[in-house]
């Protein structure tokens, strides 16, 4: 029988593999041999995403991170939709860190929906599959006379039943079926896709039971903090450690000797104090005085960035990112030309979980127990800086506080794991608030240099942008590039698009929809410039820009190293765009002095959303955006629409958060910024209705973490001008520049 | 300056050998293992922290122990013997509000202590007495709605009991 499964299971790899050609691995479908082990009594592992016990309970495995978006209830419903059972027969356990049997772990890029759609809902139907020849073997029938009910198999011939609890142990002796063939149900008769599902962790989180990364505890455990260099990279020429070491509580205090490379997110230089708890080792880090080498980072601040680019500006651009026709020339002979500057400054994720890692290490063992987005990324970094095999990494996936792209970067996994080597026990340790915010990798600032050019009809027809953005030795910063594809790039004839860059040390990185978080507010709100200036409505003007559908290619790939690429299709933005025109009463409606509706639109993360903002401007300048109506294409299936409008009304409030409140600024080669006093959340008494629709189109499903964020921006701040007169071009909003 | 502080936490009273000046948000966490408190401003500016100090909610990060010596503290952990709590709790899941959850202790808390004080709030009374909650996934048409539904449970409650 082990001969059998054995040779089941390297058909079904085999077949897998070259199904996907190696770039999702799918460790999807290796019937367990330890059937015959531990758990062999009372339950039969199916493959290793699902295992159901006699009593026809599904325990399926949670692959990914679970950051917030509601990933460890949805990825499971694909494989429960598929497999064909009552969502309230079935058990959800997260999984741990293993490459092997899951393939890429990752929260982040919105990718969970469009990489699992298929895939997962195979292995359910896959498993659907051997409990269907379970049943026919048992009834000595062929197995296309069976067919399933929620939980059983059924012969409808001669009316007889069997639930999964009792062909369970039967069907993993089961041949594997072909992944790439297997039946799939007809999607109208779905149960559990499309039905708003509570998240699985609902009960622990209410009452406290739920464990983030802070609560981990294991035996013998010590607490950590890390003083780092204010200024990113630096080093620790002195500290007082004698002193430190005497302080009530502390166990051990070191200098870790570190890389100067901040941005590269490895282990940086610092002074690490372990006590007995993380309170006594802060209050210790109180006493602390290092004396701290800065290096060359040390000369940089803001007020030297905006110099920079100012003299960037004067100078011709140092790389084309897009070249379309004469730029300069149909500029020039251009009816009407628009001009104008923007900025956006550097801002942090401040995940509400500060950042934090737990890691034991025995030996050249290391277990790592971690909030992050990335695991695979923190075991490589631990490997090599601790010089261990990566297979000597065993990391756990610990609920995550917020995600929001910090915990994509594994410097606290590499810290937690060198400290508590250093150390020789296991270490929890737990940034400040203010570690957190001055050691983020920033979403990264940056200015822009706008030309349009309008004919004698009000059409667009030259644009020229010259950014000025964050780099080093002439390789852009992290998350700090333009695409060449950006929209409304192959809608205007004459297009140009430059950049020029800042050398710069300050650590920068994704932040929730990377790059369109601020180019969605630059291009957007230059689109209602040039509206206004056209003479036209700035609804109108974007529908008549997306003119008739057709699709316009993107440069981008489908999932990583895929070779299916990504389309803009002008048809679904501009379907959303009249949705949520239609939602709102746009320019049917008649407002209050200093109110003002705004309306932008955005492509990212393969979703389509159009929003339209409705802002009151008080005397005093104060925006209040009272409501944004959000139209939003993200193909056929809402597959959890609870968690779907909770991610939408997110992303929106928070997009319109960190345009009211957020800016991390440099001074001395550090950030300025500590707390929520300086570098504030928004409220609930900032946050306005959002009203979600769904247009359901004929695509596969994708993402929700993040697209619906870059539109918030521009749509307020166009919503500001329609209110004052006042255009908003540079970012967090100056409510002085607003008062009556 | 250790000293025994004793405090009833979710009824049950502790004597702790600990500093004084220990915030109450350390000795919840590490000194008596009750985790669904959470840390994330240490500054009294998030209210992750949140819990009741003799009813009123309390920012836990900047509230010493020696301050609260012989008050009765209730945290996440003991929120369900409070009926308010327990409505609060009952209706954050039927809206399924969290997203994270990170702040849903905090939330809670503040919640159900305006709940306990303005059994129906008009939006004004939640803006002010939620405020000081910070939710970084922006969770708040999900907490208003289940700060709405839990008053409106609540007198269902009263009239059916
Ligand atoms: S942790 Fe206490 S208010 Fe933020
Ligand atoms: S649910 Fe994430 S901080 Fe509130």
């Amino acid at each position: 029988m082990i001969d059998m499964l054995e040779q089941a299971d390297r058909r079904a790899f085999l077949k897998i593999g070259a199904a996907v050609g190696g770039g999702l691995m799918l460790g999807l479908m290796r019937p367990s041999v330890a059937v015959a082990g531990a758990t062999a009594e009372t339950a039969a592992e199916l493959n290793g995403y699902v295992r159901i016990a006699p009593d026809g309970i599904a325990t399926i495995m949670a692959k990914n991170p679970e950051i917030g978006q509601g990933i460890k209830t949805m990825l499971p419903m694909l494989i429960a939709e598929e497999l064909d059972i009552a969502w309230k027969d079935v058990r959800i356990e997260q999984a741990d860190a293993d490459a092997r049997r899951f393939g890429q772990q990752i929260a982040g890029g919105s990718y969970a929906t469009p990489l699992h759609w298929d895939p997962l809902r195979r292995v359910g139907a896959a498993a659907r599959q051997m409990l269907i020849a379970a049943a026919a073997q048992r009834w000595q029938c062929h197995p296309a006379e069976c067919a399933t009910e929620p939980g059983m198999v059924v012969h409808a011939a001669s009316g007889r039943k069997l639930g999964y609890g009792a062909l369970a142990g039967i069907a993993a002796t089961m041949p594997v079926p072909d992944l790439n063939n297997v039946p799939l149900k007809p999607e109208a008769g779905y149960r559990i896709i499309g039905k708003p599902t509570p998240q699985v962790d609902i009960d622990a989180i209410v009452t406290g039971k739920m464990q983030f990364g802070i609560d981990v505890e294991v035996p013998g455990m010590a607490y950590a903090v890390f003083a780092k260099c204010p200024v990113p990279g630096g080093k620790p020429v002195r500290a007082n450690l004698d002193e430190i070491s005497r302080e009530k509580g502390v166990i051990a205090t070191f200098v870790v000797d570190g890389s100067t490379d901040a941005p590269a997110g490895g282990l940086v230089s610092g002074v690490a104090i372990v006590a007995d708890s993380w309170w006594r080792a802060e209050k210790a880090r109180d006493k602390l005085r290092v004396e701290w080498d800065g290096g060359a980072i040390a000369a940089h601040s803001s007020a030297h960035f905006a110099a920079e680019a100012a003299r960037l500006f004067g100078q011709p651009a140092t790389a084309v990112i897009r070249k379309d026709g004469e730029v300069a020339k149909a500029l020039a002979g251009a009816a009407r030309t628009v001009e104008a500057d923007y900025f956006y400054p550097f801002i942090g994720h401040a995940t509400l979980e500060p950042q934090n890692c737990t890691a034991s290490v025995i030996g050249d063992k290391v277990e790592i127990w971690a909030p992050t987005q990335a695991p695979a990324r923190g075991i490589a970094l631990i490997a090599e800086t601790l010089g261990i095999p990566e297979a000597n990494v065993t990391v756990h996936l610990i609920r995550c506080g917020g995600g929001f792209g910090r915990r994509l970067i594994a410097d606290p996994m590499v810290e937690a794991a060198y400290i508590a080597k250093k150390a020789s026990r296991p270490v929890k340790l737990l940034w400040s608030r203010k570690d957190d915010m001055q050691h983020d990798f920033y979403r990264p600032a940056g200015f822009h240099r706008l030309k349009g050019g309008l004919d004698a009809s009000g059409r667009l027809v030259a644009l020229h942008d010259h950014f000025v953005t964050f780099g080093k030795d002439g390789k852009v910063a992290r998350s700090a590039d333009l695409s060449a594809s950006e929209f409304p790039a192959q809608l205007v004839p004459h297009c140009l698009y430059e950049s020029s860059l800042i050398e710069c040390g300050i650590p920068t990185g994704p932040l929730r929809a990377p790059g369109s978080n601020a180019i969605a507010f630059v291009f957007q709100s230059f689109m209602d410039e040039l509206a206004h200036a056209a003479g036209k409505d700035p609804y109108q003007f974007q529908l008549d820009m997306l003119s008739e559908p057709r699709l316009l290619p993107t440069g981008r790939s489908l999932r990583p190293g895929s070779a299916e690429k990504v389309s803009f299709d002008t048809r679904r933005m501009a379907d959303v765009l009249r949705k949520a025109a239609s939602m709102s009463g746009w320019g049917k409606r008649r407002l209050p002095k200093r109110t003002g509706m705004g309306i932008a639109c955005y492509f990212s993360h393969l979703g389509y959303f159009a929003e339209v903002a409705l802002v009151a401007v008080s005397k005093d300048g104060t925006p209040s955006v009272e409501q944004v109506w959000v139209a939003a294409d993200v193909g056929r299936h809402i597959i959890n629409p609870s968690m779907a409008v909770n991610q939408v009304q997110g992303s929106v409030i928070d997009g319109i958060g960190s345009a009211l409140f957020q800016q991390i600024t440099i001074e001395k080669g550090g950030v300025v910024q500590a707390n929520f006093n300086d570098h504030d959340l928004i409220r609930i008494d900032r946050a306005p209705i959002v009203e979600v629709e769904f247009l359901k189109t004929d695509f596969p499903p994708t993402g929700l973490g993040e697209p619906a964020l870059p539109p918030a921006i521009p749509a307020i701040c166009n919503a500001i001008h329609a209110a004052t007169g006042k255009r908003i071009r540079s970012l967090p909003i100056d409510i002085a520049l607003l008062r009556a | 300056m250790a000293g025994t502080v004793t405090l009833s936490i979710n009824g049950l009273v502790s004597h702790l050998e600990v500093e004084e000046d220990m915030p109450l948000l350390w000795v919840l966490r590490d000194e008596l293992g009750l985790r669904g408190t959470k840390f994330g401003c240490g500054a009294g500016l998030c209210g992750a922290c949140t819990v009741h100090v003799d009813g009123a909610p309390t920012r836990s990060c900047i509230t010493p122990v020696g301050a609260v010596a012989g008050s009765k503290v209730r945290t996440i952990e003991g929120v369900a013997a409070d009926p308010v709590g327990r409505t609060v709790q009952a209706a954050w899941k039927e809206i399924d509000v969290p997203q994270c959850g990170y702040c849903q202790a905090g939330q809670i808390m503040a919640a159900t202590a305006l709940l306990t004080s303005t059994p129906v709030p008009t939006d004004a009374d939640i803006d002010s007495a939620m405020a000081g909650n910070a939710c970084r996934c922006a969770t708040y048409s999900r907490i208003r709605a289940a700060i709405k539904r839990a008053g409106g449970l609540a007198a269902e409650n009263r009239r059916a009991g």
